[in-house]
């Protein structure tokens, strides 16, 4: 029997790899895709809360998260862009102008 | 049974194909492996009875969100694997080690699961989308206006970001010449 701690566990696991994504990624857009990996890891543990209490509260919250992503993708798609088109990369490390 | 199948099942392929998306050093293989991924976290919200949580992560997710990593995308050569000078790995894991030991902990203990009520209990008599309907219009429904205006506000800044001298193809002329162009 599948219990909420599965789904919290399963949750976890997806949240760290989506930690060590952004932990060892250097380029930015890699960046992206290790985000929307940790807010979907998120929403699933919304979802199993949901359930396992019998209330709509949870996925009322993932509703929202999968609206924030959204808005955080077109915006954060945008500045990526305008940065390619400065520098022509998108490396982390191109980002640090102030280094003496 | 039927319900532990499909868990296992689909928290192998989630797993397998987030592992891909992290590890792959070709950002074509990440996105598609990302959105096969979306496909399979919306098996979840169906096994979990949110229905219409399911069709509305299959529409954003695999719909809207890759569409707009597909079209960033082309600005970029994504056949050439992305070169990276990355940080030393012992540090990496153990740091990502001990956070995920941390969540995995706060996860096990249990849960105070007596004195949680229900605010807004779902029933067998609606379906799971009236249901929704019916909390996000009512008790939810200031967020949600909030969340469209947000939404509005960022498609806005996308369209205004992104189409910032458009006009200039920015593989064929070398950085300087644009810079010229844009300072008369």
């Amino acid at each position: 029997m599948i219990t909420l701690t599965h789904y919290l566990v399963l949750s976890a696991i997806l949240f760290s790899i989506a930690l060590v994504g952004i932990l060892r990624r250097k380029n930015l857009l890699m960046l992206f895709f290790a985000t929307e990996i940790a807010l979907n890891a998120i929403n699933i543990a919304f979802a199993a809360i949901s359930k396992y209490y019998g209330d709509l509260t949870g996925q009322m919250f993932a509703f929202f998260v999968i609206a924030i992503a959204a808005s955080e993708v077109a915006v954060g798609l945008g500045l990526l862009i305008i940065w390619y088109k400065r520098r022509g990369t998108i490396d982390l490390d191109s980002l640090q102008t102030m280094h003496g | 049974m039927f319900e532990v199948v499909a868990f296992y099942l689909f928290a192998a392929l989630t797993i397998v194909m987030f592992v891909i998306t992290v590890m792959s050093k070709n950002a074509l293989y990440a996105m598609s492996s990302l959105a096969a991924g979306m496909i399979f976290i919306s098996a979840f919200f169906f096994l979990l009875d949110a229905d219409f949580l399911g069709v509305v992560q299959i529409i954003v997710y695999s719909g809207a969100v890759m569409a707009l990593y597909a079209f960033a995308m082309m600005f970029m050569d994504t056949t050439k694997e992305v070169k990276e000078n990355n940080p030393p790995k012992k540090i990496v894991f153990f740091l990502s080690g001990m956070i995920a030991l941390l969540l995995v902990i706060i996860l096990l203990t249990p849960v105070i699961s007596d004195k949680v009520k229900a605010l807004y209990p779902m029933s067998d008599e609606i379906g799971n989308t009236e249901a929704v309907g019916i909390v996000l219009f009512t008790k939810y429904l200031v967020p949600f206006e909030v969340a469209a205006i947000m939404l509005l506000v960022a498609m806005i800044a996308g369209i205004i970001l992104a189409s910032k001298r458009m006009d200039e193809s920015i593989t064929l002329k070398i950085d300087q010449e644009i810079e010229e162009k844009g300072a008369e």
